[in-house]
């Protein structure tokens, strides 16, 4: 495959990515902050983010499982995640987030313990699709995402 | 990094979590800052030669930060305001309190949009309020407030508008400033 094919091909999954909402346009930001001395910028951060949120999701269970409910402890956590959730693009995550935080706030555990799955799928699902697009990016090329300048 | 030729700006950025940390460095390299970044409000007291337990003017003697003061040279303080134990408008508060740093412009970021968090935070003195996630676009407002800070004037907007609201499990007392506090 040559070097533009595979830069559209890059293209066209973040644009669809945004367009399903799985991202928006502070990935792009993201993007532009990225040159020839930070190039994997982007990769970086998001890396970042799933380590970070693995433990933070797995606090997030314990708090749910264990005893009774502490619901301020579960938002305070539930602000951490969607606070970096949001810092890396991650549209429909924080959108989880918010809702889980608004169960919170009326203190309803059938609605945490819902939503928590839901933040888990989104989490999981951009996990995958974030991973192939790296790939993709990589194989692609030093420039192989929109940030390629040299500052 | 001293490129003295270059007179850089030395921007000093307060945030617990890592992502937002390495978000904001990147951000104001790539505008050409120099920066330190720290993880909480007492880490920034201590690199700015403060120690967290002086309200007063007086620096506390102490053998390892004397010298460490005289050089640390921070033209912009840039803050999260959630953060555990002293929150971003606790940093705040003690630098303007402080008569060693009260002329440095401090900016608060925060990832709530809520009027009175942001009116509490310009009326205790800070020059600027971001919403998170931090743009560049953002970034590019701190220039003037930094040639502020060195020729010590500035008037930041003030509404009156008063309210208490908490931080996540951070509990705060105000003090009530009568008036602006000139910079």
């Amino acid at each position: 495959m040559d070097r533009n094919h595979l830069k559209r091909q890059v293209d066209f999954m973040k644009r669809s990515l945004l367009d399903q909402g799985y991202l928006d346009e502070q990935f792009i930001q993201l993007e532009e902050l990225q040159d020839d001395d930070n190039p994997n910028f982007v990769e970086e951060i998001v890396t970042l983010f799933f380590n970070d949120s693995a433990r933070l999701l797995q606090n997030i269970e314990q708090a749910l499982v264990s005893g009774p409910i502490d619901f301020t402890r579960l938002d305070n956590y539930m602000h951490q995640f969607k606070g970096s959730s949001s810092s890396i693009g991650a549209k429909r995550v924080k959108n989880e987030c918010t809702r889980f935080k608004e169960y919170c706030t009326a203190g309803n555990a059938e609605g945490c313990f819902r939503t928590f799955v839901q933040v888990k799928q989104e989490h999981a699902i951009l996990r995958t699709k974030l991973e192939t697009y790296f790939q993709l990016a990589r194989q692609a090329g030093p420039s192989g995402t929109s940030g390629g300048q040299v500052r | 990094m001293g490129m003295a030729a270059e007179a850089q700006y030395h921007v000093l950025a307060v945030d617990d979590s890592l992502l937002d940390r390495k978000l904001i460095e990147r951000l104001l390299k790539t505008s050409s800052y120099h920066v330190t970044a720290v993880d909480s409000g007492s880490k920034a007291l201590e690199f700015l030669g403060l120690l967290e337990d002086e309200h007063n003017d007086v620096l506390a003697p102490s053998v390892s930060l004397n010298d460490h003061h005289q050089d640390v040279d921070v033209n912009l303080i840039i803050t999260d305001y959630c953060m555990p134990g002293m929150t971003g408008y606790d940093l705040l508060r003690k630098i303007k309190e402080s008569k060693s740093l009260k002329d440095i412009p401090v900016v608060i970021m925060s990832s709530e949009n809520i009027p009175s968090r942001i009116n509490r935070c310009l009326e205790e003195g800070a020059e600027e309020f971001f919403l998170k996630p931090v743009q560049l676009s953002d970034v590019n407002k701190l220039k003037p407030h930094l040639l502020k800070g060195r020729d010590k004037e500035s008037e930041p907007s003030i509404n009156k508008r008063k309210g208490m609201e908490e931080c996540h499990s951070h509990d705060k007392t105000r003090t009530k400033y009568d008036g602006l506090e000139v910079v």
